[in-house]
């Protein structure tokens, strides 16, 4: 009896040192932790129970039967994050490159399924050479029925891709799939085809890095959500993260103790907007002088920087704000801010987090790039988003809301709950020295006239008061209690139930 | 007693004038620019006019605005601060031509007094020590080269009109007499538009020790004991204290008596300053004489307990001197801290933009003694171009000077200013500079003791010991609240344990933690054991823990796997790890900052309004570079790091997209 028991430790060992000591000091050569270390850092301490950790693959081809570790290349089971349940795979790069075959990614759908079961994330941690050649079309079979999972569970439980190697080929379109993907500096990549490929096929000479790199994936591809130093820090930010989401489609967003006082007054919110209407200011101050405790949890914080989106907690719960940054592009609607706000509205109302919404918009930056790009269908996905969107909707207009931008900015008119203006807020169809040039186009040839004009529109409809007149504002609140009227407005929608009419499902202009 | 008087001033003067006015029943009346529409003295006094755009020069130095002000309000008397029309002879003219009463000296003691060459003379005919030279005029480089010989070298050159060290040349030998008698009278002449010369002894070990003096209209003058302010950078004081840890008494004496024979020389009726520099031996020599309230008046305050702009406002009223010599005792000891928007890591550059938090220590009792600061900025407020970078002025007051720094470094670490760049770290570090500490110090301390500029502070030994024990307890806190998220595995929770690695500033520190209801004692892997005590919770900015029985005030920022903390002038990043985590965090490679190219880059598509610098210009970090409009904004983009500008590949009225090079660096 003894024997067993110490041969099912000896198994262990073996199936728990995965391509052996050489592999793992190889992989932490390249500053990369293995699968397990990777798993130890994200979950609880102790936290974590494996399944399949003996499942090793059924390929003959290529004298595979000869090299058949324990695992497959890669670690699955579930754990939990400060007490809450997440399922987790998390690729071996030591075994056999990480690369997918049949069974590895039966592993994975194991725990997906699981997951879908049972209500709790997926966190898959990315570090794989890609499919396995040598299984040929069962590896793209594997990919597919990941790739199944990965639709199924969107909107039902969050999930989360951390790349944290190689990612490439067919492999890019799991993570692709889910809900956030963050990438390493300097250790991870994605692309679909690799820079040899694109030397062959286009002549371009492009590195690794450049083509996928994470500063690629987080500027320029808007593909990634974040980026972070290594892999430790990497991890404690996932964990971070987990603690702003649900578990499932069907929770609450999570709420925690919180050491700040729902009152708070901020002065210094009251001079927030500059005297002069061209000049910038950083609207994160708002958010982190309106979030509790001061915290910020931004995603793709460098891509479409003219518009902000990430969570906060109100009285310690989850709320996602989406705000224009006047900072750049003067906070203009754009192709990339509308896709960018509208996939996190998008993953909010999936998730029952309540939207925050801080508008400081000129309107949509003009130009034959945006409009040949399809700015008209990239910004109807916002307003397409806000409109859907069923959970609580908040949103302060703190200084321009020009014309169809406003709409689109959870205006009342979008089923916002909640719209209340700052007195600074100017609520128009546009800038008043546009609107006058168009409405006394024959006075634009006297100066003083259309001045005076100027200042006559600007005196009577740069406000919020129009709109509050007739009830598309619900209130004009001093700046300097915002976080204490948001905080009671979110508290009032708590209860708040709307749905949509029934459908097989919407038809968003993608 | 006047019912209203109006101050010609702005910042924290104004606010300081102000505040004495309001308590001895006098209204008040603030002038402001367009700049300062929404400042704090306009807010703290009873009327505001309005005088002019931002610049000084077309507002706050024009006499007939402020005159324009004094009419429209009916001000009796006003008071001019500091700087601007302080010391104005014309200002104070127009204002009796006008018969509005000026809270300052007579007219003939500001001109006396205004002329280094003419003041110098009455104080040596009014028997006050004065620096070995010649006060004539210097006919040319040779006259200057025998007088430097007569006078005995080190000798220094200096304009008439002088100030701030511009025309100023230290010669050690006829060469360098010959030189810089040149250069000197050519930068006067340029500079001031008045290239008359003297030559004086250059006095070594200087310091700065200043005499405060307060005359009545009636013949009564005294002495309100000494300042020193030989902490200073490029003639700007930074520190400064009273008394002075060098002074005697037979010499502070000798120094106030001649101080107040100078001052009644020249008819003086008000508060007024008499700058001595003084040697290693306590030989003491006039400098000149500040025909205003002095910056650093509050420490004077604090030792003596007299208002001073109380007493200078009595004395433009023609109330005598309600003090006598013999009432004027040395209470105790007092320090000044200005803290300044000038940023500390950068050479000092000054900084502006909007103070996204200011939260000054509470004024009054902290620990040994108290606290007062001198301040007209406030959160939400504007840091402008236009005026000089003080932010406020941090006094504290204690028993002695051993305490009154300790309170001033608790104070400094509880003082919060976010948004712009400041000198709060590097005061701080002086607070702990042991030179300053022992009261060792000459005018030339920080040109010496910082010769690379400010690059930030090491923490000792003990020190690190005491934050890493306080971040530890912090980050148990921190930890346990996230274990207390809704949603959790009932039976399955998280449990925080008790051993913890905190890394900082390149050093690790395992320990143990054992809490209880009133704090957590932390031990160290070799033993010591450390107790923390604090009410800090999770995002408080300032944590006041008390280590081992003394306070420890922490700024803090959370990061991934800790805190960011600032105390002590120190900046630093701290990691409280389990002790697996460090060992898998001692795994990863250490990076390098990235190498941030040498091209500026257009950050976003727009167009350029302007190029500031041209093609092999050497810039400073922080710079101008460009400015480019986008969406009707203009966005100035500023050199990352000093350099020279190699290539400039766009002009003015170029529309850019984003990342087109703008200029290239060598």
């Amino acid at each position: 009896m003894k024997d067993i028991l110490s041969e099912l430790q000896d198994r262990r060992d073996n199936a728990r040192l995965g391509g052996g000591q050489k592999r793992i000091d190889a992989q932490h050569a390249k500053g990369k932790l293995t699968a397990r270390e990777r798993i130890e850092l994200l979950l609880d301490e102790g936290s974590f129970e494996e399944y399949d950790m003996f499942v090793a693959h059924r390929c003959t081809d290529f004298d595979m039967q000869d090299n058949r570790p324990y695992g497959d290349g890669v670690v699955t089971g579930w754990g939990t994050i400060n007490g809450r349940m997440v399922y987790v795979f998390s690729q071996d790069f030591t075994v056999l490159g990480g690369s997918v075959s049949a069974t590895h990614a039966q592993k994975i759908c194991k725990i997906m399924d699981m997951a879908m079961q049972n209500g709790a994330p997926v966190i898959g941690l990315n570090d794989s050479g890609g499919a396995r050649i040598q299984e040929g079309v069962d590896a793209l079979a594997g990919y597919a029925e990941i790739f199944q999972r990965n639709i199924m569970a969107s909107g039902v439980v969050p999930q989360i891709s951390v790349i944290m190697g190689p990612c490439a080929g067919g492999a890019v379109y799991s993570p692709a799939m889910t809900d956030f993907i963050f990438m390493v500096r300097d250790s991870s990549y994605m692309f679909v085809t690799g820079p040899d490929v694109v030397k062959t096929v286009t002549n371009e000479h492009v590195t690794a890095e450049e083509l996928g790199g994470a500063s690629t994936h987080t500027r320029k591809s808007s593909v990634a959500d974040g980026a972070f130093e290594n892999d430790v820090e990497a991890l404690a930010e996932v964990r971070r993260l987990v603690d702003f989401l649900p578990l499932n489609n069907r929770e609450k967003p999570p709420v925690r103790p919180f050491f700040d006082d729902v009152d708070r007054i901020e002065r210094s919110l009251d001079t927030l907007i500059p005297e002069n209407a061209n000049t910038p200011y950083d609207m994160k101050e708002l958010i982190v002088k309106v979030a509790d405790e001061g915290d910020f949890y931004e995603i793709q914080e460098d891509f479409a920087r003219n518009i902000i989106t990430g969570f906060i907690r109100l009285e310690g719960q989850s709320v996602g704000v989406v705000a224009n940054q006047p900072m750049v592009l003067a906070g203009c609607l754009d192709i990339d801010s509308s896709r960018k706000a509208a996939r996190f509205v998008r993953f909010c109302d999936a998730f029952e987090i309540p939207i925050l919404t801080f508008v400081d918009v000129p309107g949509f930056l003009p130009g034959t790039a945006q409009e040949y790009g399809g700015v008209i269908k990239h910004g109807a996905k916002l307003l397409f988003a806000y409109g859907e969107a069923t959970v609580p909707k908040v949103t302060v207009i703190t200084r321009k809301a020009y014309g169809g931008a406003y709409d689109v900015m959870a205006s009342k008119h979008l089923r916002g709950d909640l719209n209340y203006a700052w007195p600074t807020a100017e609520i128009a169809v546009m800038g008043a020295k546009g609107a006058t040039e168009i409405l006394y186009r024959s006075e634009l040839a006297d100066k003083d006239k259309i001045g005076a004009r100027t200042k006559e529109y600007e005196d009577r409809f740069a406000n919020p008061f129009v709109a509050a007149e007739r009830g598309f504002i619900d209130e004009v609140i001093q700046p300097k209690s915002t976080r204490k009227r948001v905080a009671r407005a979110f508290a009032m929608l708590r209860n708040k139930k709307l749905s949509n009419p029934w459908k097989k499902h919407d038809n968003i202009p993608l | 007693m006047f019912d209203k008087i109006l101050i010609a001033n702005r910042g924290e003067i104004a606010c300081r004038v102000i505040k004495t006015a309001r308590k001895m029943g006098i209204k008040t009346v603030a002038v402001y620019s367009d700049a300062d529409k929404h400042a704090l003295h306009v807010e703290m006094a009873d009327e505001a006019v309005h005088i002019g755009p931002p610049q000084a020069n077309q507002s706050y130095i024009v006499i007939d605005k402020i005159m324009g002000a004094i009419a429209q309000s009916g001000a009796q008397a006003v008071h001019p601060g500091y700087g601007f029309l302080s010391e104005n002879p014309k200002f104070a003219m127009a204002l009796e031509a006008a018969g509005v009463a000026f809270i300052g000296p007579p007219v003939k003691a500001i001109e006396a007094m205004g002329d280094k060459i003419t003041s110098k003379k009455i104080a040596q005919e009014a028997g006050v020590s004065t620096v070995p030279g010649y006060m004539g005029l210097i006919e040319d480089a040779e006259e200057a080269v025998k007088i430097s010989q007569q006078v005995g070298y080190p000798v220094m050159i200096k304009a008439s009109a002088g100030g701030g060290g511009k025309g100023m040349r230290i010669a050690w030998n006829d060469t360098e007499a010959r030189e810089g008698f040149q250069s000197s009278k050519n930068e006067a002449a340029s500079s001031f538009g008045d290239d008359r010369i003297f030559i004086e002894k250059f006095v070594t070990q200087p310091r700065h020790i200043e005499i405060q003096v307060l005359c009545d209209a009636h013949g009564n003058g005294i002495y309100l004991n000494e300042r020193e302010c030989s902490i200073q950078r490029r003639n700007q004081k930074v520190v400064e204290e009273a008394p002075s840890p060098f002074l005697d008494k037979a010499t502070r004496k000798a120094m106030g008596e001649q101080a107040v024979a100078l001052a009644k020389a020249v008819g003086y009726a008000s508060a007024g300053t008499v700058e001595f520099i003084v040697d290693g031996q306590r030989n003491f020599y006039f400098l000149e004489m500040n025909t205003r309230l002095q910056v650093e008046h509050p420490v004077t305050e604090l030792i003596t307990g007299v208002d001073l702009v109380e007493q200078m406002i009595r004395v433009a009223n023609g109330e005598p001197l309600s003090i006598t010599q013999d009432d004027v005792k040395i209470n105790g000891w007092a320090i000044e801290n200005r803290l300044y928007a000038e940023d500390p890591y950068r050479g000092f550059l000054p900084s502006i933009g909007r103070l996204t938090r200011y939260r000054p220590p509470a004024e009054g009792p902290l620990g040994d003694g108290i606290v007062r600061n001198d301040t007209g900025v406030f959160e939400g407020g504007e840091i402008s171009m236009y005026y000089d970078p003080m932010i406020a002025k941090l006094c504290t007051w204690a028993p002695t000077r051993e305490q009154a720094i300790e309170v001033m470094r608790n104070a400094l670490d509880s003082f919060e200013v976010e948004g712009i760049g400041h000198n709060l770290p590097f005061v701080a570090a002086v607070m702990d500079h042991p030179k300053f500490m022992s009261g060792d110090m000459t005018t030339a301390f920080i040109a010496e003791e910082y010769p690379d500029g400010f690059q930030g502070v090491t923490l000792g030994g003990e020190q690190l010991r005491r934050v890493a024990a306080a971040c530890a307890a912090m980050n148990r806190v921190a930890e346990i609240r996230r274990t207390r998220v809704s949603g959790r595995l009932d039976n399955h929770e998280r449990r925080v344990g008790s051993d913890w690695a905190v890394a900082l500033q390149g050093q690790s520190f395992d320990v143990t933690i054992a809490a209880d209801h009133d704090g957590s004692t932390v031990r160290f892997a070799d033993g010591e054991a450390l107790r923390v005590e604090g009410d800090w919770t999770p995002g408080d900015s300032l944590a006041r823990m008390v280590v081992d029985g003394d306070p420890l005030v922490l700024k803090v920022d959370k990061i991934t796997q800790g805190f960011r903390i600032r105390t002590r002038g120190a900046d630093l990043k701290v990691h409280v790890r389990t002790p697996r985590q460090a060992q898998l965090a001692a795994l990863m490679p250490e990076k390098l900052p990235p190498d941030t190219s040498k091209l500026l880059l257009c950050p976003m598509p727009g167009l350029i309004v302007k190029i500031n610098v041209a093609e092999g210009d050497a810039v400073q970090e922080g710079q101008p570079l460009c400015t480019v409009e986008a969406m009707k904004m203009e966005n100035i983009l500023r050199a990352e790091r000093s350099g020279t500008v190699s290539k400039i590949n766009a002009a003015a009225g170029d529309s850019l997209a984003v990342d087109d090079v703008i200029m290239e660096f060598e």
